[in-house]
């Protein structure tokens, strides 16, 4: 298992090194020179020179690329140009919020998406799949943005039950950016869930637990669920990207306080250091969800453990 | 081609499984029937929009502004007193074409580069995997907005970074489907006949690898049209007054306490379009690949 682990870890540092590659060069190709940025367009010549030349911008990119990525591995990731402020404290101060919208939103689509996949599958073709099955078609096209809207015209302009913004002030606030975030989600794992629960529902070892005489309960949830929940586990860790992509837009509507709406923010001010932060931040995120799911995922099933030990 | 005839003829014809027609499953499910039928009203409104739409749809009112829906205007007007009808129509035009080209973009290259992974396989194959894993180490979304943020915001730079975040899917599929029909008879017959590689990729390979990029294509579709409509609420596609769903959208927040048609309407159209190719894609999964079918 350690070795397991051991090895998997590896395999996520050339990853990550090539999203840095990748990082690094779309915000190098980026129009526009960051000195004259910090500058202002009416800054002269000689000052725009100067600063290119502290910040190391008039060295050939591969030198920048090296320089960046040392500053990096030590958590430097630049000043952002539109605070001045350090790029780690503009990114730490809203991290919290966002790993809290996504986890709570995982939570939640796996209390509701697993349960509903369950009962989808053992009770197939009964009113309870068909209204299950519609219900996660609609969830995966509705966009975020619009369901955020529609749960604010429905509850806080219309209802008048919860806020339509902020964070602080108790759990009335993380209703509907949590529910809106998790949707998508939830409509995943519905659907996996009941797709690998019709498979395994036809194993010969849940053939044998029916005949031995255990009752339905015992066989569906002991026999048939363990083994049905190890692919869905892949798409829970797979579901963080999009909860990631999702908590930008979520965040920006319900005025969140997170890391993606730091994104949209330094977008529109063209906050490059920033922006390369957040990207680098949400992919070692994500790399960390898979590993961990790949980890989970190999303690479940020991034939993955057996080939690495 | 007569040496490809002759060759198939030696070997014993065994009774082929029975070929179940597209149509006919198609048929069988009335989910995807439904969608695609949904579809073409969708593609032909966006085609002859110039004919459909009751008004311009950049034609400004401002003693009409914020009208709620009525018979002049059915789904009412917006902030500048444009038809909110007439906009969504000229809308799914720009939505749909930057679906269709960024998933073209997608497919060209991701497709290419899993053709050649899975083709050739070795240091070229581990060159291409890598590359696909970093671009998957970022979820596609956020890979997209990274992109926008630095070429900048407009319809063209949406259509490109969507394609770019999703060329990873692409090569994955593509790849694994070549590498199935690689390892076929057909392939090793027509190189022991001396096809040359380009012409075996083409004549026996591409296209018996297509089903699972046709299924591809059409979810693809579905999610490169979220994206962009999420990329332009963000305000980063498409700018006024140009209109597009996820623009709309964008433009109409700040009335949502007053004007609730000028948000819902925009949006229902990102639904029923993105549903309708779920749908469909899903059909053409179960049509393409009967191992689900039997799995069902």
């Amino acid at each position: 298992m350690f070795k397991y682990i051991l090895r998997r870890l590896l395999l996520v540092i050339p990853v990550l090194l090539g999203v840095s590659v990748v990082v690094f060069g779309i915000m190098f190709l980026t129009p526009g020179d960051p000195a004259v940025m910090m500058l202002g367009e009416a800054a002269p010549q000689a000052e725009v020179e100067a600063l290119r030349a502290r910040l190391g911008l008039d060295q050939p990119p591969h030198v920048q690329y090296v320089r960046w990525l040392g500053r990096m591995v030590q958590l430097d990731l630049g000043r952002s140009i539109r605070s001045s402020r350090p790029v780690t404290a503009e990114i730490g101060q809203r991290l919290l919020p966002t790993i809290e919208l996504a986890v709570l939103a995982t939570l939640l689509a796996v209390a509701v998406g697993v349960p509903l996949g369950v009962v989808s599958a053992t009770r197939r073709n009964s009113i309870i799949d068909h209204v299950a099955t519609v219900l996660a078609f609609v969830g995966l096209a509705m966009p975020v943005f619009w369901q955020g809207l529609m749960m604010i015209i429905l509850f806080t302009v219309t209802l008048e039950w919860l806020p339509a913004s902020g964070r602080f002030g108790g759990w009335q606030y993380y209703v509907m950016p949590v529910v809106t975030l998790g949707t998508s989600a939830i409509a995943s794992i519905t659907r996996m869930t009941r797709s690998t629960m019709l498979d395994t529902l036809t194993q010969d070892y849940v053939r044998t637990a029916r005949s031995k005489g255990l009752r339905r309960q015992r066989v569906v949830y002991a026999h048939a669920l363990r083994n049905a929940l190890i692919p869905v586990i892949t798409v829970v860790g797979l579901q963080f990207g999009g909860l990631l992509s999702g908590a930008v837009i979520t965040e920006t509507i319900f005025a969140w306080p997170g890391v993606g709406r730091l994104a949209v923010e330094s977008i529109n001010s063209r906050d490059m250091p920033v922006i390369q932060g957040v990207v680098m931040v949400f992919a070692v995120m994500y790399a960390l969800v898979n590993l961990l799911t790949d980890v989970f995922y190999a303690y479940l099933d020991p034939r993955l453990r057996t080939r690495y030990s | 081609m007569a040496t490809d005839r002759e060759l198939t003829a030696t070997v014993p014809v065994r009774s082929a499984p029975k070929r179940r027609s597209l149509g006919r499953l198609l048929t069988r499910n009335m989910r995807s029937v439904i969608g695609a039928l949904v579809l073409v009203l969708i593609f032909a409104s966006a085609i002859f929009a110039d004919w459909l739409a009751p008004y311009p749809p950049n034609r400004q009112n401002l003693r009409n502004r914020l009208q709620p829906p009525s018979a002049e205007h059915i789904l009412g007007t917006d902030n500048f007193g444009r038809d909110v009808l007439s906009r969504i129509i000229h809308g799914g035009r720009v939505s749909l074409s930057i679906g269709f080209i960024s998933v073209g973009i997608a497919l060209a290259i991701g497709g290419l580069m899993g053709l050649l992974a899975g083709f050739y396989g070795g240091t070229l194959d581990s060159v291409i995997s890598g590359i696909v894993d970093v671009l998957l180490a970022l979820p596609a979304f956020l890979l997209a907005l990274a992109i926008v943020a630095a070429l900048g915001p407009s319809i063209v730079n949406v259509m490109i970074a969507v394609g770019i975040a999703n060329i990873p899917s692409f090569a994955r599929i593509v790849r694994s489907a070549v590498l199935t029909v690689r390892e076929m008879e057909y392939v090793a017959a027509a190189h022991a006949i001396g096809s040359r590689d380009g012409r075996v990729m083409a004549r026996h390979v591409i296209p018996n690898a297509l089903g699972p990029v046709i299924v591809q294509v059409s979810l693809s579709l579905a999610g490169a049209i979220l994206a962009a409509a999420g990329l332009s609420f963000l305000g980063m596609g498409a700018q006024p007054p140009t209109a597009e769903w996820g623009s709309m959208l964008n433009a109409a927040r700040p009335y949502i306490r007053d004007a609730q048609w000028t948000v819902t309407f925009p949006g229902l159209a990102i639904v029923v379009t993105v549903l309708a190719l779920n749908l469909v894609g899903d059909g053409l999964r179960d049509a393409l690949d009967p191992r689900r079918l039997q799995a069902e």
